[in-house]
């Protein structure tokens, strides 16, 4: 064994791309790493192997819980009081990193290995300057001095593309935003040229506009140091942007790997497929491609099955097989290295759907129930000055929204941090006032009037699912007990026997067993807990409910059956549904009607096809070309905004998006709000763009072969990736 | 944050307010009136007191007025610097005041000298060592000092080192720094435990922080992350506690200033509330309610400044 690592060690460098006898820069075979607890061991990651060649990325996938995180950590040898490497071995450059010191790993850490983590704000010292945490870096791997290390730092800083790098080396972490910090962390990382970096979901925390920046920058980085990736996430779209390899991971175990074309086009394991048919594509909605949801849960790493991890939830199990002895994984014959953990490859047929999804006819929507009018609510803030009073600011937190929503029809409101869709669904739920205009339902303007001054009937036509389904059950009480209280407090039920009655139907209706009722919410999965706040939110025949990223906390393969679930009662009961919601790919999914909004305003309202369609918004557009997508076939123009969101207390004058619109008309859009362009009923365009202009973009999600128009000048220019279009717009506006 | 000052103040002058004035009420009642007449005059006396030489009394004490008038008069002196006059020892508060808090200060400045940088080091130590046997014994040791009564401390401490071992003297009755030493033992003792393990938990939840995460897989020696990066951001709570412990050593050390005969501020406290001097009281919790809100206020200030995340916000 060693002798077989000094081998590779003396081997001479190899250059990248040379393929064939290369070392591979990381190898780990057979890994096993458990977590020690009072409960005992808990196996986290079961029989990992993993080769990364030099220049290469590998994506691991997998819902949260499955190992992911641990498989990094392992890598650096950092694996906490409790975590410990019990099997298998990792070879950094053909070394087995188990066998170094302290001293040795040290070395390694930061300079030839460097890692990026989800939580940017976090993984940054919060009472530390953010010069003085890069400059640490080339001081203490390359005996720099506290000058050329912060000189080095700045460069750094300017190369992961950040605006005024000096201020930023003199903040502290938590003055920049939180992409700033992320790029910060990118710089860390990079600031000794690593051999190898790991991501552990560096964009998670981040919004889609500023994620696609951050994937944009990793991926230059890639091509251009050729340094090897590891790049760890649960979305399957962001793998196929950055990475070769990929490897899916589920409850601990590696279940399928193989070239990202291969898993992506030609999976060969049952989980695989389950999980490419429970996501929405932004370029199919429910009616084309409904989601097939995996059945069951994730398996708690100590209450895994006998034999396939997958088992209980595979359509393909097969008694005295599946259950019966580990699963090895299984060469597929013919593809570039394609595993899969799956002793059944042969019998399946892979060309046959994941399961039939059920298609649904939409129900025609009908009149409006909803009518938000002119609706603003400011908040007042008082500048933090330390010795002395602030002065008074104002938060925009919504400007002037108007739309409409009607019976049965879903409605969702998309943006990013900050643009106002939480004081929104406040001002709805009367936990705020609105600080003018009106919002109606039916008749009753509700703007103006909080909840305490609400009656029963109002507050139970006007329900809310949550986007946390752990903080909304009080913990104390039986299921069955929280959502007879709710019955008992909308007036729904008098008589007991009734209300027992109606709390087992609403269990009925969100197909959790009627023994539930006697529960306890920590006794419920996510999944089943959400399930809980639906039955809550329903309870009182609502008229309209709004749902909050109601899945955006679940794991992905329980979201397709909790959305199809709130989607067949909501057309069942013909309710309006506010559908809340960062993704636009659920959005496409699930709603009749899309409103856009950025910084507080309403920057695009329509149909869903329209918005998915010519003539956008520019801010429609750069998100529509940020979202992920997990298609091979798709092609996107590419659209990637510099800059941030801009606070909502300091918000620009005229347009909101003017300080990162692409197509920004100089000397007009910072200082006039833009006109409101109607292209059909209900199709609403806030932008100074001429009617023309906007009419004449090209669609930014294609699928197949066809010609994307932008794409050539993708590598044109970097940084501003102006369309012709815009170019054609400023040329005409220069000619008035 | 100058609101913040003058909202504390303002407090402060309301908590006085009121204690002083429920402590003028109270002290109204002729029962105690007499009972301070028993105290100053002996039991014997009191019995054999005229009515007419009772009244006198009372007024040769400035009792005989209504209680209100007293009160204002009170504050009308205190305006002046004058606190009045002490029943018991009959001299000036002030004078009174003042003295024992200097000798309270000696005790509390040896007292932090010695505990803060014990209770640090080894709290610091035991921390980033969590779970492991030196963080398992720092921490059995704390918390034995700490359960133990400084009372049972100070008897122990007397019997070895004043009646056993005759190194020490076993009352305070003197100036020399030998007096002190058993009762700044006895403090230290009890109160290092208490910091100490505040730094632990401290130092022990920024270990697990995210942030030393990453600077550890930066590559930069073990010393630096701690120095550098632990401290710096696991000292600011215990920096709030040791501030505040100034406010118990105030009132908090009376058992131990009476136990070794210290004439500190306890003590002091102690025998005017045994006394019924109320003008002693008065003028002692007017100054440990002062402690108590500067204390307070130092330790939220610099809470603040030591915190970027809220000095920057
Ligand atoms: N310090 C720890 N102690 C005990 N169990 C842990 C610890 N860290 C992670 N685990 C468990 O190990 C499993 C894998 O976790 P993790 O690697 O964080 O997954 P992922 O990154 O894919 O979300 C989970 O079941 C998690 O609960
Ligand atoms: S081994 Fe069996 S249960 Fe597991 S994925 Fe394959 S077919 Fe399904
Ligand atoms: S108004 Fe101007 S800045 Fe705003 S979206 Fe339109 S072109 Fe861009
Ligand atoms: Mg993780």
């Amino acid at each position: 064994m060693s002798m077989a690592s000094d081998a590779a060690a003396a081997a001479p460098a190899p250059k990248p791309g040379e393929g064939g006898s290369e070392v591979p820069v990381l190898e780990c075979r057979n890994l096993c790493i458990s977590y020690f607890t009072r409960a005992g061991e808990i196996p986290a990651v079961v029989d990992f192997n993993l080769k990364l060649m030099p220049g290469e990325s590998h994506g691991i996938v997998g819902e949260s819980g499955c190992g992911k995180s641990t498989v990094a950590l392992a890598i650096m040898q950092y694996m906490g009081k409790n975590g410990r490497i019990v099997g298998g071995e990792i070879l950094f450059n053909g070394r087995d990193m188990r066998e170094m010191n302290e001293e040795e790993l040290r070395q390694i850490r930061g300079s030839q290995i460097a890692m990026v983590y989800q939580e940017p704000m976090a993984s940054l010292n919060p009472a530390m300057r953010v010069g003085d945490q890069l400059a640490e870096v080339p001081i203490y791997h390359d005996g720099a001095t506290k000058e050329e290390a912060l000189a080095r730092a700045r460069a750094m800083l300017e190369s992961v593309r950040l605006p005024e790098p000096d201020r930023i080396l003199r903040s502290y972490p938590h003055q920049i935003s939180g992409g700033q910090q992320q790029r910060v962390v990118i710089a860390m990382a990079l600031l000794s040229s690593p051999k190898l970096l790991l991501l552990d979901e560096p964009t998670t925390a981040l919004d889609v506009t500023v994620e696609a920046g951050i994937v944009d920058l990793i991926r230059e980085i890639a091509d251009e140091y050729g340094t090897s990736m590891i790049y760890i996430s649960h979305n399957l779209g962001l793998i196929l942007e950055t990475c070769d390899r990929i490897t899916v991971m589920y409850s601990g175990e590696a279940v399928e790997v193989g070239t990202v074309n291969d898993v992506f086009d030609a999976m060969r394991h049952p989980y695989t497929q389950g999980l490419f048919a429970s996501i929405p594509l932004p370029h199919a909605d429910k009616n084309a491609r409904p989601l097939v949801a995996i059945t069951g849960q994730l398996p708690l790493p100590h209450e895994r099955p006998p034999g396939c991890n997958f088992g209980p939830r595979c359509d393909h199990f097969l008694a005295g097989l599946c259950d019966s002895g580990e699963i090895p994984m299984l060469p597929i014959t013919g593809d570039d290295r394609h595993y899969s953990r799956c002793v059944r490859i042969e019998e399946i047929d892979w060309q046959a759907a994941a399961g039939e999804g059920i298609v649904k006819s939409a129900a025609p929507p009908g009149d409006v129930v909803l009518k938000v009018d002119e609706m603003t609510k400011h908040y007042e803030i008082e500048e933090g000055a330390i010795f002395f009073a602030g002065e008074k600011k104002t938060v925009k937190a919504n400007e002037r929204l108007s739309f409409e929503a009607r019976e049965a029809e879903t409605v969702a409101i998309v943006g990013e941090s900050g643009c106002g869709k939480s004081t929104f669904a406040k001002v709805l739920m009367g936990l705020e006032e609105a600080t003018s205009g009106e919002v109606l339902l039916g008749n009753v303007e509700l703007g103006k009037m909080p909840v305490e001054k609400r009656s029963p009937e109002t507050i139970a036509k006007l329900q809310m699912i949550f986007q946390n389904p752990f903080d909304t059950l009080n913990p104390s009480h039986t299921v069955g007990g929280q959502i007879a209280r709710v019955i008992k407090k909308f007036g729904v039920e008098k008589d007991e026997e009734k209300i027992n009655q109606r709390v087992l139907e609403l269990l009925d209706i969100v197909k959790l067993p009627r023994d539930f009722a006697k529960r306890r919410p920590r006794q419920l999965s996510g999944g089943q807990k959400q399930r809980v706040g639906i039955a809550r939110a329903f309870a009182g025949n609502p008229s309209v409910v709004i749902a909050d990223e109601p899945v955006s906390a679940l794991d992905v393969s329980v979201q397709a059956a909790v959305t199809e679930l709130l989607m067949d009662i909501q057309r069942e009961n013909r309710t309006t549904l506010l559908f809340i919601s960062h993704d636009l790919s659920v959005v496409r999914y699930l709603a009749d009607r899309i409103v856009v909004m950025y910084l507080g305003q309403i920057m695009e309202q329509g149909t869903t096809e329209e918005i998915f369609s010519p003539p956008y918004h520019p801010y429609t557009e750069a998100l529509l070309s940020a979202v992920p997508i997990a298609d091979t076939k798709v092609k996107k123009r590419h659209i990637v905004l510099s800059g941030e969101i801009p606070s909502a207390s300091n918000p620009p004058e005229g347009c909101p998006f003017c300080t990162r619109c692409p197509y920004v008309i100089e000397g007009t859009c910072e200082t006039v709000p833009p006109p409101i362009r109607a292209f059909g009923p209900g199709h609403l365009i806030a932008c100074h763009l001429s009617e023309e202009t906007l009419k004449a973009m090209q669609p930014v999600i294609q699928i197949g072969e066809g010609p994307i128009p932008a794409e050539a000048d993708r590598d044109a220019e970097k940084g501003e990736q102006v369309s012709p279009v815009a170019a054609a717009e400023s040329e005409r506006r220069s000619d008035v | 944050m100058v609101k913040l000052i003058l909202q504390r103040l303002l407090q402060m002058a309301l908590i006085m307010a009121v204690v002083s004035f429920v402590l003028f009420l109270v002290f109204d009642s002729p029962k105690f009136k007499k009972q301070l007449a028993v105290n100053d005059l002996g039991g014997f006396a009191v019995a054999t007191l005229t009515q007419s030489d009772y009244q006198a009394w009372l007024a040769a004490k400035g009792l005989n007025v209504p209680f209100y008038e007293r009160y204002g008069n009170w504050l009308v002196g205190i305006a002046h610097g004058d606190f009045g006059r002490s029943f018991q020892k009959n001299e000036d508060v002030g004078f009174l005041l003042g003295r024992a808090l200097v000798k309270t200060g000696i005790l509390a400045f040896w007292v932090f000298a010695l505990m803060i940088p014990l209770a640090l080091v080894t709290g610091v130590f035991a921390g980033i060592s969590e779970g492991r046997v030196q963080d398992r014994a720092i921490t059995f040791m704390s918390v034995v000092f700490t359960s133990i009564p400084e009372i049972a401390t100070a008897i122990i401490l007397t019997v070895i080192f004043a009646l056993g071992l005759g190194w020490l003297p076993a009352k305070s009755k003197g100036d020399g720094l030998e007096y002190i030493i058993l009762p700044v033992l006895t403090l230290v003792l009890y109160d290092f435990g208490y910091v100490a393990r505040m730094t632990r938990a401290s130092v022990a939840e920024v270990m697990t922080s995210q942030y030393i995460r990453t600077a550890v897989l930066k590559g930069i020696p073990y010393r630096r992350v701690v120095m550098k990066h632990v401290l710096r951001n696991a000292l600011i709570a215990p920096f709030t506690v040791i501030v505040l412990q100034l406010n118990w050593l105030l009132s908090g050390v009376v058992v131990v200033e009476v136990f070794f005969q210290y004439d500190g501020f306890g003590k002091l406290l102690l025998d005017a509330a045994l006394f019924g001097d109320l003008y002693v009281v008065q003028a002692a919790t007017l100054a440990a309610v002062l402690v108590a809100v500067l204390s307070q206020l130092i330790s939220d200030i610099g809470y603040t400044f030591l915190n970027p995340r809220i000095r920057f916000s």
